[in-house]
């Protein structure tokens, strides 16, 4: 829960009241809080933690890490379908004793 | 050295290892905070590349693990009301509460959903006016600020049906309330870097200057811990004690200023209880008492919860540094990600878990055991 993934700003946009982004993470695509970080601007690297940017990252920086983080798994973890992940660890079978 | 060739930069590495092993001359515990950190330790087995006499002592800084059962068995007691929409992360979902979990709830008609942002769960709380829609907000520093942008628009945009059960936590207590400890065995720290991002380094240097500790704020790539694995070494046997910042990539010493100051409009710090440490004074956040329509607890009446802990779980001690999982008898046996008997054993950022995935210690494990999400 505590990982927060570097993500690229590819759009801005106001919504509800509230300054929004849609960011790419290595291929997967969430949009993202920008209050946080209002001057983030499209084409930059930010520090993304359950749908917020929380601080600005180096472009250089945010590649490594991002690669890392594909080779290891990490973003199908973080960006996965968590019924799915639960019920793989075993609480579905609870369910059906 | 089996792991080595795992790492982005083996070189690099081997390097900092290199350093680390020069400058050691006598023992050292270090304690990694964050559960993160704990669990890239162990996947690349960097505690076994580490010289003799470095001790990594891993701390409580997971918060799935130490959301305390009371407010796990609240959540669970909301969450299966008629008319509630219950939100959570989906590590909160098979953390055992007194008698049974929130996929269980789900099971037995529980409106429960999974939300990646807590801006989602306010989503479905617009879409559903007639419904209570209700987030659980755990976590540390990181996250609280995601959970207070979101209480905070609520209360703007008057969307009264959404509210947030609170169970946030804060670093520095912890790391106080460590030191405090008449068993204590700590001699550095490795302070948690996304925590820093956002709260940046300021309340760091009073603790490292009172309890005589360095530390050295680290990030959790398996480069970034031994860069703060050396640091902390150097420091030690330097004799020194000050914080450093082994992250600059990621924190700046004031941290993320419009985050904390939506922290400190929405939250009030207050004394919280660990599951498993117990209360440490003044180590958590609830809702600011303007909020307070937002607040789960004031909503829903769930006190009368009378909680019942794991006889056999020592993820107590685990979390303090005062035993590794392993040595506990239950660890691998009747303890597993299959059915967890303590919340260390649920989160992959919980020590019981990470020792369970990758390390294997002494009991037999079947090997088709999935990474848990
Ligand atoms: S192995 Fe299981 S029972 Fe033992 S401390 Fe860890 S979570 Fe608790």
């Amino acid at each position: 829960m505590c990982l927060a993934v570097p993500g690229r700003v590819v759009e801005i946009e106001e919504r509800d009241g509230a300054r929004m982004a849609v960011m790419d993470f290595g291929g997967v695509v969430k949009d993202v809080c920008l209050e946080y970080l209002p001057d983030l601007a499209v084409g930059e690297y930010a520090i993304v933690h359950v749908g917020f940017a929380l601080q600005r990252l180096d472009e250089e920086s945010a590649r490594r890490t991002l690669d890392l983080f594909a080779e290891l798994g990490l973003l199908m973890e973080e960006f996965g379908d968590p019924w799915e992940a639960a019920a793989a660890s075993g609480a579905g079978e609870e369910l059906q004793r | 050295m089996k792991y080595l060739e795992e790492f982005q930069n083996p070189e690099l590495a081997r390097g900092l290892l290199e350093d680390i092993k020069a400058a050691v001359t006598r023992p050292w515990a270090l304690m990694e905070v964050c559960g993160g950190q704990t669990h890239t330790i162990i996947r690349h087995g960097i505690d076994q590349l580490l010289p003799e006499g470095v001790e990594l002592i891993h701390g409580p800084g997971c918060p799935v693990c130490v959301t305390p059962l009371e407010v796990i068995d609240k959540a669970l007691e909301i969450a299966s009301r008629p008319g509630v929409i219950f939100c959570s992360f989906g590590d909160m979902l098979r953390v055992p509460g007194t008698d049974r979990d929130l996929f269980r709830v789900r099971g037995e008609g529980g409106d429960v959903r999974v939300v990646y942002s807590p801006l989602d769960a306010l989503k479905i709380a617009r879409e559903n006016p007639h419904r209570e829609v209700v987030f659980f907000g755990i976590g540390f520093e990181t996250t609280a600020p995601p959970n207070a942008m979101t209480v905070y628009q609520a209360r703007k945009h008057r969307i009264d049906n959404f509210s947030l059960l609170v169970s946030h936590v804060r670093v520095p207590p912890a790391i106080d309330a460590i030191m405090n400890s008449p068993d204590c065995r700590v001699q550095g720290f490795l302070a948690a870097g996304h925590v820093c991002s956002v709260m940046g380094t300021e309340e760091y240097p009073e603790l490292a200057a009172r309890h005589r500790v360095p530390i050295v704020v680290t990030g959790f790539e398996p480069l970034d811990i031994l860069e703060g694995i050396r640091r902390t070494v150097r420091q030690l046997e330097r004799g020194e004690h000050t914080v450093e910042n082994a992250y600059e990539r990621a924190v700046r010493p004031e941290g993320n200023p419009a985050a904390r100051a939506m922290l400190e409009d929405v939250f009030e710090v207050t004394d919280r209880a660990w599951r498993g440490i117990g209360v440490i004074p003044q180590s958590g956040w609830r809702l600011a008492e303007r909020y307070r329509e937002h607040d789960a607890e004031h909503r829903f009446d769930v006190s009368g919860i009378t909680t019942r802990e794991s006889e056999l779980c020592r993820s107590g001690e685990v979390l303090q540094g005062l035993i590794k999982p392993h040595e506990c008898e239950a660890f691998g046996t009747t303890c597993t990600p299959r059915n967890p008997l303590g919340a260390t054993m649920v989160s992959t950022e919980g020590a019981c878990a990470a020792y369970y995935l990758y390390r294997r210690l002494g009991t037999p494990v079947s090997l088709e055991v999935a990474p848990v999400g």
